[in-house]
C-alpha cells in the first residue's frame, strides 16, 4: 500500500466504510464501528462462511460479509428489515436443532448465540424444537464437552488444527445428522490431546467447550451481554473470549 | 355513562380487559415474577379484571381479552388447558422458557417415558415399595414435553426463566394500551 493511495470505501446502509485491501466486508464494517451480526467468523482465523447469519446484499446480491472481499465502491445493505428477518430464521433454526435450554447453561450472558439471538429481537424459536439426543462428554479430568449446543461452526476445529497443532475436533455426518466428533478411537476427549491450555478451550461461541469446577463464575447482571448488548461489544473492546473472565 | 372528550366526540366508556393465567409443566415461577410487579399491581387491577387463574382458583376459562401461559405441555390435561385458553382468548401469550420451548420439563425429552417413571417411582434413590401412579384421574404424560406454539398458535411470546416483573410490566402495559409490546435489550433475557 503506497502513501499516495486514496482510502478505499464501499458505502453501507448509507453510510462510507473504509477499508483497506484484503479485507472483507465485516471485518472493514466491525473495524468501522459497524456491526454485521454473524457467529462463526473470528478474527483471528480464516473465515469459512458456514453460517450465513452474516449476509449482507452487495449490489443488491446477496453475499457472506465474512468471505467477501471489500471492494471499492460497493453498496452494501446490511441492517435491512428483509435481512434481519433472514438471519433470525437462521437463528431460530439452530435454536430448534440443539438443545439451548438457557437457565441451566454456564455460558448464558456470555453466549454469541444468545447475544446474537437478543440483538435480532428473536422472541421465540419458531420452529418445532428437535430435541435431539445428544449425550455429553464429561471423560475428560478438566474439560466438560456439552454437544446439546453445538451449532457447529467449527471455531473449536480451526483452533485445534491451525493454532494447536493437535486437530482434537472434527464433524462427522451429513445434514441434520453432522455432529462435533473428537480426535480418538475411543470417541472419548479423556483419550485426546486436549490441554487446558489449547486455543481451542477459548473459542467456543456457545457452551460446548467448558472447564470444569468452574461453572457459573460470573454472576448475573456481570456477564459479558448483561451490560451492553452484543452489537456494541463486538466493535468495541473485545472481552477475552473464554466468558469466564 | 358515556364521557365525552374535549372535541365533544364521544369516548368508548372504557372496559377492563379480562384477563385468564394458566400454569401448565413450569414452576409457577412467571406467576411468582408477575406478582413480583409489587404495587404496580394496583395499577395493573384499574385496567385488568382477573377470569381463570390460580389466582382466583376460577377454574373454566371464559371470553377474555388477553391469557398469559406459563409452563409446557408435559401431559394430556395440559394440552386441554391451553385449547380452552386459544379459545376463549383473544390474544395469547406465551410466558417463560418452559411455555417457550419446554424448558426444564422437557430436559426428560430424551429418555423414554416408561424409564423416567420407572426410575422416580419404582427404582430411584430412596423409594421403597414404589409403584408408578395410575389413578384414573391422574392426566397422562405425553412421551415429549412440547412448547405451546407446537399445538395452538401463540400471538406473544414473552422470554425468560422467568421473565422479569419489569419485563411484564412492560409487555402487559404496552399491550393494554395497544401498542405493540417491545422489550429491548435487558429486558428480554432467555435465563
Amino acid at each position: 500500500m503506497t502513501d499516495a493511495s486514496p482510502p478505499q470505501t464501499f458505502q453501507m446502509d448509507g453510510h462510507d466504510v473504509a477499508f483497506t485491501p484484503g479485507q472483507s466486508i465485516l471485518t472493514a464494517a466491525l473495524a468501522a464501528g459497524r456491526y454485521i451480526p454473524h457467529l462463526c467468523f473470528h478474527p483471528e482465523f480464516t473465515a469459512h462462511g458456514s453460517c450465513k447469519v452474516c449476509t449482507v446484499k452487495v449490489n443488491g446480491q446477496p453475499h457472506a460479509s465474512c468471505t467477501t472481499p471489500a471492494r471499492s465502491g460497493d453498496v452494501v445493505e446490511s441492517d435491512t428489515d428483509e435481512l434481519t428477518q433472514l438471519r433470525l430464521n437462521l437463528v431460530q433454526f439452530l435454536f430448534a436443532e440443539g438443545n439451548h435450554f438457557c437457565p441451566s447453561c454456564e455460558k448464558s450472558g456470555a453466549c454469541t448465540l444468545q447475544g446474537v439471538a437478543y440483538e435480532l429481537g428473536m422472541t421465540t424459536e419458531h420452529y418445532s424444537p428437535l430435541f435431539p439426543d445428544r449425550p455429553v462428554d464429561a471423560s475428560h479430568p478438566d474439560v466438560l464437552l456439552d454437544f446439546n449446543r453445538c451449532i457447529l461452526c467449527e471455531l473449536c476445529i480451526r483452533a485445534s488444527a491451525i493454532h494447536d497443532q493437535k486437530h482434537v475436533f472434527a464433524l462427522s455426518g451429513r445434514g441434520i445428522t453432522k455432529h462435533l466428533i473428537v480426535n480418538a478411537e475411543s470417541g472419548r476427549l479423556a483419550d485426546t490431546a486436549l490441554a487446558l491450555s489449547d486455543k481451542a478451550m477459548t473459542v467456543c461461541p456457545v457452551g460446548v467447550i467448558l472447564r470444569k469446577r468452574q461453572g457459573f463464575a460470573v454472576p448475573i447482571g456481570e456477564r459479558r451481554y448483561d451490560h451492553q448488548p452484543i452489537s456494541a461489544v463486538a466493535v468495541g473492546h473485545r472481552p477475552k473470549e473464554d466468558g469466564h473472565e | 355513562m358515556s364521557e365525552r372528550a374535549s372535541d365533544g366526540a364521544a369516548v368508548v366508556p372504557r372496559r377492563k380487559l379480562r384477563v385468564a393465567t394458566a400454569s401448565l409443566a413450569g414452576c409457577f415461577g412467571c406467576h411468582m415474577s408477575l406478582l413480583d410487579i409489587d404495587e404496580r399491581l394496583v395499577d395493573l387491577l384499574e385496567l385488568v379484571e382477573l377470569d381463570a387463574s390460580p389466582l382466583t382458583d376460577k377454574k373454566r376459562c371464559g371470553p377474555c381479552d388477553i391469557g398469559l401461559i406459563e409452563g409446557g405441555l408435559c401431559n394430556a390435561e395440559n394440552v386441554h388447558t391451553l385449547r380452552a385458553m386459544r379459545a376463549n382468548c383473544k390474544i395469547l401469550v406465551a410466558v417463560g422458557a418452559c411455555a417457550l420451548n419446554g424448558g426444564l420439563p422437557a430436559q426428560r425429552n430424551h429418555i423414554d417415558v416408561r424409564d423416567c417413571l420407572q426410575t422416580a417411582y419404582l427404582s430411584g434413590p430412596g423409594v421403597e415399595r414404589g409403584f408408578i401412579p395410575n389413578d384414573p384421574e391422574l392426566p397422562l404424560p405425553l412421551a415429549q414435553v412440547h412448547p405451546l406454539h407446537d399445538v395452538v398458535k401463540i400471538d406473544y411470546f414473552l422470554a425468560g426463566c422467568p421473565p422479569s416483573a419489569d419485563a411484564i410490566w412492560q409487555f402487559l402495559t404496552d399491550l393494554i394500551a395497544g401498542r405493540t409490546p417491545v422489550t429491548a435489550h435487558g429486558l428480554i433475557k432467555y435465563d
